[in-house]
């Protein structure tokens, strides 16, 4: 597939702008503090298996970030319905017998033994993309998206979301809903409709309450939301583990490495979905809300990225980029401090897995590729 | 395209970033105290280091109560939690080794919970908890030997208290339980004995292993009781008492040696006595109430009979009797319509209040108290509480019984509290008595104190005098009262503890018998009760037990004393004295007889043995 031509040129970036450097150095500033947390939280157990596997996933996902960042849209588009019947293929396959279960939900696929990866994080980055093909493509002159364009943007989203519900991943369904409902604001589809969507989406949450589709302990989760003291042997200690470690690193934190709480292995999931307590803990809250304030920034920039982006394409993919990233570190770090319910979703970059730091890698050097594509000359 | 939707994302992005430093700001800064805590909770578990318990040592340093080691064989509860069946099959290996039954050990182990019955371990989960204390040695080894079968059952030395001399002065000594004194020395000075408790606090991970540890505070030794008692004389003590009950003295008695001129306690001794290396492997509910716990020279109270008398003659001086006065011992005196006699109703004839003594003519002291009593005089009472009787001793041990000192007063107190019943027996009588003359008898006497039973008549003054008719005294009381007629009239609150000093020999403080009055009688009355009591050995009523005695070695001077006890043998008393070497010396026996011959032999015994220590030397 890579072709070079010319002088270290690719054949499919025919005119690229330079890149975001903030945003490149925010990626690797967020990578690198992630490995760093993630050596702390493992370190204790022995061995530095798990820091060398996310080492190499951030590796791999730099690699495959700086590749994205230099293909031009247009080319990408040619792609992408590839990817997006590889990851509905994918997202079939874990509920197959190839699927391996994890914490109540078939969320892996295991190719080879310890080489395994989760399907939904790739998903992810094959839905932006291609969601965005029906609500960039307007046609007779039109400047918002019409109600066909939209039904079959929302068509396409649904065939992901519906086979991750069957996993179940309730988090990702929802990282994913974020993704759908922020490409769709700013794709200029007319407000009515987005109206409407959204109260067919309470209908349905309402809907799937009422007929018993949650399972119990997803409705778990949600209980200890409202009631922390409710199972306090399961996900309530998780939750109250995690306020601890987070509550106990005060202002300036306890030093990297010096968390007691986090050498302790107190805060259960502690290196992937809750290795934001580690940061709590060790680096404070000057650290913590540090790494806030930096995924914050990097989504400023996304958006001013869509602002600025050549094509409507470029304007709704990086729209629908930063609403899935944004999304799933409020609900991440929310869930750890006792703000959202505690479901499964990493915080970006930052949290050990392979899947999904490549996934947020790789989303940044879509931002890139949007950002470096210039309009098309007539 | 929208630039107004991008606004909305921004608007979006930026509350949310709003909402989470929000929340971190209330968790780390607001509330970070509290989670400090919360996390220490959770990761930081104490185990206690318990201190060496101070030895008591006698007064030439012989100890009394030390420490040795034994092994004991502890079990980490977290590490047979960690076990794939919770410990069960390391507690069955390890109850088919130690001779016991799994539950017997299981129980043991469980932590105690509000959902966990007794018994249960009460300690921390982090402390060793010991199952087995009598270890023998093989067992111990095979059991540190074989770690692969036992995890977390450790053998390890564990101090136990220690008792040289068993039996003697065990009261005195006291126990401990649980790492506290619980009577005697042990637990008067408890606080000196104990020591301080260290501790290691160490952080555990989830699972609740050891990570590390934090902060070690060793424990500090508990100080050392050096006592006044004199572990040989206590033996000679504890074997003339002993001899002496087994003897015929009945059931219960006790040896009292003080040094007279300070106060200080020599020799304690007791019966019924037990031995106190009980404590050291648990006294289950059933031992603990046959154990004879009474400590029979402080807590226990007799009628003091004759040996009351030299109140009584120090009132006589008081009240303007001559003691060089003639007066009758006739057989008997009438008292209102009662005959009180002499001691077998014999008739000594005139003598003076020098002889009253020596021969116990119990007349004289009739007619004294029933004029004294006519006269509204209460002359006697006073004079026994100023020789210390009627309220405790203030001695270092805890328990001690006051006695009694029975006026007008208390007996109208103690006739109201009783006279509902005693009105009740007059009306109705005893008819489950089988014995009908002595229930008429008895009947008679509820109508009699029915009607006038709370008034303090003659007759009560006459019985008081001659250290009956409702009078107690402890043993303790009569040696401290005897020693102060022997060191010219000062009352000692005695001591047993003579000084506390430090495992490394610094004293930490010398503990000096405090002085709680003097006697209300002169020096001559003081010097002529010590030559009239000079002579009871050698001719008087003790001449017998004392016959062949080397008076020249050591002057013992004393009093016999016999008081009746209703329905027993009568309570046997000897109480004596002698300038070199300054001892007071009483002993009694509940049921020794006469005291000249019961109590005043054990005496002899315990003044030829002190003479043959202090002549070996």
């Amino acid at each position: 597939m890579i072709a070079v031509a010319g002088k270290r040129r690719l054949v499919w970036a025919p005119a690229l702008g330079p890149p975001d450097r903030l945003l490149t150095l925010l990626a690797l500033a967020l990578s690198g503090t992630g490995l760093l947390l993630v050596w702390s939280a493992t370190r204790m157990a022995g061995g530095h298996a798990l820091l060398v596997r996310q080492a190499v996933a951030v590796g791999g996902g730099l690699v495959l970030m700086w590749l994205v960042s230099r293909v031009d849209l247009r080319v990408l588009r040619a792609y992408v319905p590839l990817a997006y019947v590889l990851a509905l293929a994918a997202l079939a396959a874990v509920l197959s017998p190839l699927g391996v279960r994890v914490n109540g939900a078939h969320s892996w696929i295991v190719l080879a033994p310890g080489v395994q990866f989760q399907p939904s994080e790739l998903a992810k980055l094959a839905l932006a993309p291609a969601f965005a093909v029906p609500l960039a493509e307007l046609r007779d002159g039109r400047r918002r998206p019409g109600f066909g364009v939209v039904l079959l943007a929302l068509a396409l989203a649904a065939a992901p979301i519906g086979l991750i519900a069957l996993q179940p991943d309730l988090g990702t369904m929802m990282v994913f809903a974020a993704m759908v409902s922020g490409a769709l604001l700013v794709s200029g589809a007319p407000k009515r409709w987005l109206l409407v969507l959204f109260a067919g989406a309470a209908a349905a949450g309402a809907a799937a309450w009422r007929l018993g589709l949650v399972r119990p302990y997803q409705l778990e989760r949600l209980l200890v939301l409202v009631r922390p003291g409710a199972d306090p042997g399961g996900v309530g200690y998780n939750a109250a583990q995690a306020r601890i470690a987070i509550g106990s690193g005060g202002l300036s934190g306890k030093g990297l490495f010096n968390g007691e709480q986090t050498a302790g292995h107190f805060v259960p999931e502690q290196h992937t979905d809750f290795i934001f307590t580690v940061a709590g803990e060790e680096l404070g809250f000057a650290g913590a809300a540090l790494i806030l304030l930096a995924v914050f920034v990097l989504l400023w920039r996304g958006l001013s990225i869509a602002r600025h982006a050549a094509s409507p394409y470029g304007v709704v993919l990086a729209g629908g980029l930063v609403s899935w990233l944004g999304f799933q570190t409020f609900m991440n770090a929310g869930m750890t401090m006792g703000l959202m319910p505690i479901v499964g979703v990493p915080l970006p970059f930052v949290s050990y897995g392979g899947s999904a730091t490549v996934a947020g890698l790789v989303a940044v050097g879509l931002l890139q590729a949007v950002h470096r594509s210039k309009p098309v000359q007539p | 395209m929208s630039r107004g939707r991008l606004l909305v994302l921004r608007l979006v992005a930026t509350a949310m970033l709003a909402t989470l430093l929000g929340r971190l700001w209330f968790l780390q800064v607001v509330n970070g105290a509290a989670y400090v805590r919360a996390a220490a909770d959770v990761r930081v578990r104490s185990v206690p280091l318990p201190p060496t318990r101070g030895q008591i040592l006698d007064v030439t340093g012989r100890p009394l109560v030390t420490n040795t080691t034994r092994p004991v064989v502890t079990v980490d509860a977290m590490a047979l939690a960690h076990q794939p069946d919770g410990g069960r099959a390391v507690l069955t290996r390890l109850g088919e080794a130690l001779g016991r039954p799994y539950r017997q050990l299981a129980e043991k182990v469980r932590l105690c919970g509000p959902s966990v019955p007794q018994p249960c371990w009460q300690g921390s989960p982090y402390e060793p908890i010991p199952v087995a204390r009598d270890v023998s040695v093989p067992v111990a080894l095979q059991i540190s030997e074989r770690q692969q079968d036992f995890p977390g059952v450790r053998t390890e030395p564990r101090p136990i208290r220690v008792y040289p001399y068993g039996r003697a002065a065990a009261h005195t000594l006291g126990y401990v339980q649980g790492a506290k004194g619980r009577d005697g020395l042990e637990a008067a000075y408890d606080r000196d004995l104990a020591g301080r408790a260290g501790r290691t606090d160490v952080a555990v991970d989830n699972t609740g292993r050891v990570t590390r540890t934090i902060r070690q505070e060793p424990p500090v030794p508990g100080d050392t009781l050096v006592t006044s008692i004199d572990a040989r004389v206590q033996a000679i003590a504890e074997q003339a008492l002993g001899e002496a009950l087994a003897s015929g003295g009945g059931s219960s008695g006790a040896a009292v040696v003080l040094e007279s001129a300070t106060g200080r306690v020599v020799a304690l001794a007791g019966r019924p006595a037990y031995d106190p290396s009980v404590w050291t492997d648990g006294v289950t509910a059933r031992e603990y109430r046959a154990l004879p716990l009474l400590s029979q020279a402080v807590q226990g109270e007799w009628a003091p009979g004759s040996t009351w008398k030299v109140t009584s003659a120090a009132a006589a001086a008081a009240a303007g009797y001559g003691l060089g006065a003639t007066y009758d011992c006739p057989p008997g005196y009438t008292v209102g319509d009662r005959v009180f006699r002499n001691f077998a109703g014999a008739d000594l004839g005139p003598m003076t209040m020098h002889g009253a003594l020596v021969r116990s003519c119990d007349t004289i002291f009739y007619r004294l108290a029933d004029r004294l009593w006519r006269r509204g005089s209460d002359a006697l009472q006073r004079t026994a509480r100023g020789f210390g009787f009627g309220r405790p001793t203030g001695v270092d041990l805890p328990g001690e019984a006051a006695g009694a000192v029975p006026d007008a007063a208390s007996k109208r107190a103690q006739w109201r509290a009783t006279r509902a019943e005693i009105c009740r027996r007059s009306r109705e009588g005893y008819p489950e008595m089988g014995d009908r003359a002595r229930a008429a008898y008895l009947t008679e006497l509820a109508r009699e104190n029915c009607r006038g039973g709370g008034v303090w008549r003659g007759g009560d003054a006459a019985n008081f005098a001659i250290g009956q008719g409702g009078v107690l005294v402890t043993p303790l009381q009569l040696a401290r009262a005897y020693a102060a007629v022997a060191n010219g009239g000062t009352l000692y609150s005695p001591r047993v503890g003579l000084k506390v000093v430090r495992p490394g020999g610094t004293t930490v403080r010398t503990i000096t018998p405090p002085v709680t009055g003097r006697l209300p009688a002169s020096d001559a009355t003081l010097r002529f009760l010590r030559q009239a009591l000079g002579q009871v050995p050698r001719t008087g009523t003790a001449a017998g037990a004392f016959k062949g005695f080397p008076f020249g070695r050591i002057a013992v001077a004393g009093k016999t004393g016999t008081a009746e006890s209703f329905g027993r043998r009568d309570t046997s008393w000897f109480a004596s004295f002698a300038p070199d070497p300054g001892y007071t010396v009483v002993v009694v026996l509940s049921e020794g007889g006469r005291g000249a011959e019961g109590a005043a032999p054990a005496a002899r015994a315990i003044w030829e043995g002190i003479l043959g220590l202090r002549e070996r030397r």
